[in-house]
Formats: structure tokens, C-alpha cells, sequence
């Protein structure tokens, strides 16, 4: 299944109307099943991640209130970029998708929830949720295919600019959270006239506002009450908010943009059934092969292909649902793209390096198979 | 984990006022709150209080929670729950109720019980006694499963069913059941002070050992010369009617009535003080039935906005909202976002993906694959 796909005229050629109404009846009824027998010991799992997650964000700073030490600057940067990448990824990210709405806990849902990161939960759920999950992996409409900013698809136009692509997406990751804040606030559809510069700059001011605190919190407030330890304890969130970055960087670019993942251009969405939309999600997004630590610490994006099936189910129950999403792909002759952080992320950085160039020849559009 | 910008403001002189309020007679309260909302600076986005939780939950006060300290059974069906409020509780008025959140199989519950405790129980405890619907899911919980050590959820003490200060000569209490609860509070707290007016308390149960507060009610009985109970065993001597009353209380036209128990009953009384010309000197108690009957479409109000429509069973509210002019937030329109949810007030509406029918009093649904179970109220 991990083998590169040949050239081909449609990954989905072969399937029949039948076939893909069968693949959205099986793909519901999995849904449906994991929704009806969600219970205590979720709500234990989210509980218990958050209270690890505030857990080691309390050591950790209070380790870098004593970081003139060198053991306590390491063992307090160590648990505070653990803290914050749990932060946004098993928690921050997945509250924000509603997947635990169901427990109807006002302090741990999709409407009330915010995270450590620039933007604000608001404008991530409309870019993120609504925007990438809706139109995963179409051409025009899915912003997040390079985030307006990278060549990550021989689909996309060339142009020299890309030529610096590789030099920028390596800053982009150590500024990832800044990057993703800008991209949200959609700069440029304002340049384009697709959206008025007044709405892109309040979206900015917004995120002005949002972000101050969290850089008055890692940059001032507590190196002051660090006092003598006031530097390290600065280079200290700075490194911790370093590693986060570029950690969700690898791991989200992992997600969608290694060999294999599939685009698809805006003439697909007409008349999409349950069934395409979900084989759209499906082959648009590949996976990351690893032990529950790696699951936990990736947000379990490392199952992005359940996530983007099922982006609302809890994430602790990917891991469960992914044989089966597997299985299945056999059975009707899918790829399902998945692989090592190692070698996704090779792959990942050899398209940034090679789509810096021109070329090479776009794939043929996905013609649907009906 | 959101507070108001004003929040932010506030905070930059937090400190400073928290510390000449220490050095001067401020409230502790005062001083706390402003020290909470200096370190605000420190936890952003979160607030402190989301740490404070983590070590005693009864230490937040952005969600008001108690402590279940003991469980005390009161018949083979009823029992009483002993809560310690978290910070927030402002207290309650004998006669009140409050509303309990509890989880079950991770998700919250929402009910409404009265409390049965006075406020002038000195332990700062609260407690609710609860009798376990056979055919309904929190009751049984709270009775037979709650154990101590449990957090439950709870919303300020609210309700009018309490006594005016001072209280009238004559009173009459006419209850079934469990409707007994807030009637025990509102006796407890005459008995704490010590002065009973002229009280005459007319109480059905099914028979004398499933009578909730049984044995308090007989000694309290015969404590106070003034008190007069009337234990009607409905198993062997029928349901009550009113038009016994006279019988058991012949001036029953003179009293100021506080009547609570099943709806059947109410409504009895009702009927029979309206009909006397004697409606204000009632008081009576409801609690909503928790399970609201379904169906398959229905009226859908709006209550922020004002707006309504008639759904069927199979249109998402989105688009019934939209058609009724009302402004709904939306997203991807296939349940999958989460830019839709709207606070449902009242009824029950039905899951379009699954089927389903689902929905209580203030939980938050996804308008965009739900359809009205029923009537509707939706808080947009």
C-alpha cells in the first residue's frame, strides 16, 4: 500500500457509483458506531491529558524561575514546549474541532475554548475548520494547500518567488504560530480584492490583541518574576515556543503534502455525494506511523486520514478507527498514505525543494469516476 | 477558558490595588479577586482558576461545583445528598431550589431539586434529596450511584416557593411524595429558630416507611404543639382529594398555602383555591418534567430574536432560521465545523445523520444537521 503511486488517470477510475455509495454507508455506520459508544473513559482521557498538560506547564515554568541553574533551564524548557505542544495539538486543536462538545462541559468545548497560540480560536476555527475541512485539497479553495504561500502541488502555477521556498519555509517553521496567524487573517484575498482590507486588518488587530498577552506572558511577566534568572527564563519560552513551532510545522506538513496525497480541482464539489467527499478526504491526506507517544504528541494528526474522515470524533479513538479506515481502502483498492515522521517528512521537504523549480508536468485532474 | 476584554484592562492595576487593599482594610474577597485577575498575566489564555481547579475543584469559580461529602438513604428509593458548595455559592432562602449538573458516562446532566437543607445549617452544607424515577436516568444515578467524593455541578439557588418575612399565622403545607424537600427545608428552618407559627402539614406517600423525612416530620410533630401532621398512606387510604381538605382542615380558607408535589395534585389545587376566590393565598411549586415528548417537526421559536417558524422533520433548524429571517451563524453546513451551535432552550430535536433524537434545557446543538423533534425554542 506504501509504494508510490504509478502515473494514472484516476486513483478512483475504478470504482464503480455503487462502490462509493458504499464506501459513505460504511464510512457513516463507523461514525455512528464510535459516536454511540463514547463514554466515561473518554471524558477520563481528556481530562487526564489536560491536567498532565497543566501539570508540566506549572513545572516547567517553575523549573525556569530557577534557570540561572543549567539542569533546571533544560528540565523547565524540556516540560514547558511538551506542555504547550499538547496544548495545541491533542488538546487546543481537537477542542476547537467540537470533538469533545459531546460531554457538554462548558470548560472543555469547541465555543469557549482558547489556546496558547497567535491566533485567536475564532478566526482558527473558520480558517481551519471551516474553510480546510470543507474543501480539503481542492485547487483554489483549500488555503491551507501551501498556506498561500508555498508550492507544495505541481498543480500550482510556478512562479520565481517559489524559488526562495525552501529558505522560507524553514523560518516559516520556527515562526509557525506567527505564520498561521497572518495566513488566518487571509492577506492575500484582501490583495486580491476578495475580501475588504478593513475586515483583514480588524481579523489582524485581533490577533494583535490575542497574541500581546501570550508575548507579555513568555517575554516579560514571568522572566521578571524570575528575577535573576530573568534572561534564561526568557531564552527559555523562547525555545520551548521555538521547539512547539517547528514540531507543528513537521507534523502538519505531514498531513497533507507528502508524495501521494491527492489535489483536486473546484469542478469536483459539484454534486459531491457523502461518498466522494469522504474518498476526497481520504486520499488528500496521509498518515504517520508511530507508538501512542507519538499519537499523543502529534494530536494524533499522525491519523489525519480518520481526522479528516471524521474530524468531530474524539481523538483518542482514531487509533481504533485507523485499521479499519485501512482495511477498507484495501477492499475497494485505495491508497492509504502513510509512513514513518522520517520518511513522510523527507518526502514533505523534497516537494518544498523540487516545486521550488518549474514543473514538472501537472498531474491529470481527477476526473470523477461516475 | 475566554473572559472579556474589559478583563484585560482591569488587570494592569490589579496588583497594585491588591496590594493597598491587603495593607488596607479591604475585603479578602476583594483582595483575591484582584490577585486572580493579576495573575491572569501568568496562565493567558486561561485563567487561574483553571489551575486552582485542577488541585480542588471546589476552589474554581468560573463553574460553581460541590463536593458530595455523604449519601444518607431515606426510604428504599429516596436519598439525601449531602453537597459542600464550591467558592461562588451565595446561599439559598428555604424553599428554593437549585439546579445539579452532573456527569454521566462523560456527559452533564442537568436537574433541578430543591434544596432540603435550611440556610441555617450551620456546617455550610447544602443537601438535596432525591427519589429515584424508575424510568429516569439522573435520580437513579444520584441515589444509588453517586458515592462521596463526587464533584457536581451547580447553578445559584433560585425559586419564590419561600416563606414571606415575617412569616403568616397560619400556614398550610399540602405536599406528596417528594414534593416534601423544599416543605422540610422551610420547617427545618422555623424549628432552627425555635418558633413554629400555626402549621398544618398534609403529606401523601404511598405508605408510612416510604414517607421521606418520616421520622423528623412525626418528632418535629410532636415537638411543636403548633404543628399539626396529617400523613395520608395513599397504598391503603386512597389518593388525597380536595374535596377532603375540609375535613382534615377546616380552615383551610385561612391559611396561606405553599402546596408542591406531582402535577395531577397541583393542578387539584389549583382549581379548588381558584374556585374558592382564594388563588393568591396559594403557592404552589412545579418542576418541569425532564423528558419532553417528541415528534417529528414542530414550532420553532427564536428567543433572542424573536422569530418562529413551522419546521418539518427533516429541515435543519439552519435553514429553517434562515428562511424565518433570523440571523444564523454557519459554517460548513454538514455538521462538521462547529460554527453553528446555538443554545437550545426547550423541546427536543432530532440528529439528521443518525436519527436520533436528542437535546436538553441549555445544551448546545449543531443547527446545520438537526431538525426539530417537537416544538422548539433555540436561543439565537
Amino acid at each position: 500500500m506504501d509504494a508510490r503511486v504509478p502515473e494514472r488517470v484516476s486513483v478512483t477510475a475504478h470504482l464503480s457509483e455503487v462502490d462509493i455509495k458504499e464506501i459513505g454507508r460504511e464510512l457513516d455506520q463507523l461514525r455512528d458506531e464510535i459516536t454511540a459508544s463514547l463514554g466515561e473513559s473518554d471524558a477520563r482521557y481528556i481530562h487526564r491529558v489536560i491536567a498532565v498538560q497543566r501539570g508540566l506547564e506549572a513545572t516547567g515554568r517553575t523549573l525556569l524561575m530557577v534557570s540561572i541553574l543549567p539542569p533546571a533551564w533544560l528540565a523547565g524548557t524540556a516540560c514547558l514546549a511538551v506542555a504547550k505542544i499538547l496544548e495545541n495539538m491533542e488538546i487546543g486543536h481537537n477542542v476547537l474541532h467540537g470533538q469533545w462538545d459531546w460531554m457538554r462541559d462548558p470548560e472543555i468545548h469547541s465555543t469557549t475554548w482558547e489556546w496558547d497560540s497567535a491566533t485567536p480560536a475564532d478566526m482558527w476555527k473558520r480558517s481551519h475548520n471551516v474553510v480546510h475541512h470543507t474543501y480539503t485539497n481542492i485547487l483554489g479553495k483549500d488555503r491551507d494547500i501551501g498556506y498561500a504561500a508555498l508550492r507544495v502541488s505541481p498543480e500550482q502555477p510556478w512562479h520565481p518567488i517559489y524559488l526562495t521556498q525552501p529558505l522560507y519555509n524553514a523560518i516559516l517553521a520556527a515562526f509557525f504560530e506567527w505564520g498561521i496567524a497572518i495566513y488566518d487573517a487571509e492577506l492575500e484575498r484582501a490583495w486580491r480584492g476578495e475580501k475588504s482590507w478593513t475586515e483583514a486588518l480588524t481579523q489582524l488587530g485581533g490577533v494583535a490583541r490575542k497574541a500581546g498577552r501570550q508575548v507579555i506572558k513568555d517575554y516579560v511577566a514571568f522572566p521578571l518574576l524570575a528575577g535573576p534568572s530573568f534572561l534564561p527564563t526568557l531564552l527559555g519560552n523562547a525555545a520551548a515556543n521555538a521547539a512547539r513551532n517547528v514540531w507543528s510545522h513537521t507534523v502538519i506538513f505531514c498531513g497533507h503534502f507528502p508524495d501521494g496525497a491527492e489535489v483536486f480541482t473546484e469542478d469536483r464539489l459539484n454534486g459531491e455525494t457523502r461518498g466522494e467527499w469522504y474518498i476526497r478526504q481520504l486520499l488528500g491526506s496521509a498518515n504517520i506511523t508511530g507508538g501512542p507517544l507519538l499519537h499523543l504528541m502529534t494530536g494524533n494528526l499522525s491519523h489525519q486520514i480518520e481526522h479528516h474522515l471524521f474530524p468531530d470524533l474524539p481523538s483518542n479513538r482514531y487509533a481504533e478507527i485507523a485499521p479499519r479506515v485501512r482495511e477498507l481502502c484495501q477492499r475497494y483498492g485505495l491508497r492509504y498514505n502513510t509512513g514513518s515522521l522520517l520518511r513522510q517528512t523527507a518526502s514533505v521537504w523534497k516537494n518544498v525543494l523540487r516545486l521550488a523549480l518549474p514543473g514538472p508536468k501537472p498531474r491529470p485532474a481527477d476526473d470523477r469516476s461516475s | 477558558m475566554r473572559k472579556g476584554g474589559a478583563r484585560l484592562a482591569r488587570a494592569a492595576e490589579a496588583l497594585t490595588r491588591a496590594v493597598a487593599e491587603a495593607a488596607g482594610s479591604g475585603s479578602r474577597l476583594a483582595v483575591r479577586r484582584h490577585l486572580l485577575d493579576a495573575m491572569t498575566w501568568l496562565t493567558t489564555p486561561l485563567l487561574p482558576d483553571d489551575y486552582l481547579g485542577l488541585i480542588n475543584p471546589l476552589w474554581s469559580s468560573r463553574e460553581l461545583r460541590g463536593r458530595v461529602e455523604a449519601v444518607q438513604p431515606e426510604t428504599a428509593d429516596a436519598a439525601t445528598l449531602v453537597i459542600r458548595p464550591g467558592r461562588g455559592w451565595e446561599g439559598h432562602r428555604a424553599g428554593q431550589y437549585a439546579r445539579i449538573g452532573i456527569d454521566i458516562h462523560g456527559v452533564r446532566h442537568w436537574r433541578s431539586y430543591s434544596l432540603s437543607s435550611p440556610p441555617e445549617r450551620a456546617d455550610g452544607r447544602v443537601t438535596i434529596t432525591v427519589k429515584a424515577d424508575p424510568h429516569g436516568l439522573v435520580s437513579p444515578y444520584l441515589v444509588r450511584r453517586v458515592t462521596p467524593g463526587t464533584i457536581v455541578h451547580l447553578a445559584a439557588a433560585q425559586g419564590e416557593f419561600t416563606l414571606p418575612e415575617p412569616p403568616p399565622d397560619r400556614l398550610l403545607f399540602l405536599t406528596a411524595g417528594s414534593g416534601i424537600t423544599p416543605v422540610a427545608a422551610t420547617l427545618r428552618g422555623l424549628a432552627a429558630h425555635g418558633r413554629m407559627p400555626d402549621a398544618v402539614l398534609v403529606h401523601s406517600a404511598p405508605a408510612s416507611d416510604e414517607v421521606i423525612f418520616g421520622t423528623e416530620l412525626r418528632a418535629l410533630a410532636a415537638r411543636f404543639a403548633s404543628l399539626r401532621l396529617y400523613e395520608r398512606h395513599t397504598r391503603i387510604d386512597g389518593r388525597f382529594t380536595m374535596a377532603q381538605l375540609r375535613r382534615v382542615c377546616p380552615d383551610w380558607r385561612r391559611r396561606h398555602t405553599w402546596a408542591c408535589g406531582p402535577a395531577g395534585m397541583l393542578d387539584d389545587a389549583e382549581r379548588h383555591w381558584r374556585r374558592a376566590g382564594l388563588a393568591d393565598r396559594l403557592h404552589v411549586e412545579r418542576f418541569r418534567p425532564t423528558v419532553t415528548v417528541g415528534g417529528i417537526g414542530g414550532r420553532v421559536r427564536f428567543t433572542a430574536s424573536g422569530g418562529w417558524a413551522d419546521a418539518d422533520g427533516v429541515t435543519p433548524l439552519l435553514v429553517v432560521g434562515e428562511n424565518a429571517g433570523v440571523l444564523m451563524p454557519s459554517g460548513c453546513r454538514m455538521g462538521i465545523c462547529y460554527s453553528c451551535v446555538a443554545r437550545l432552550r426547550a423541546g427536543r430535536v432530532r440528529d439528521l445523520r443518525t436519527g436520533r433524537e436528542y437535546g436538553d434545557e441549555g445544551q448546545l446543538i449543531q443547527t446545520c444537521v438537526s431538525a426539530a423533534a417537537g416544538p422548539v425554542e433555540i436561543d439565537l
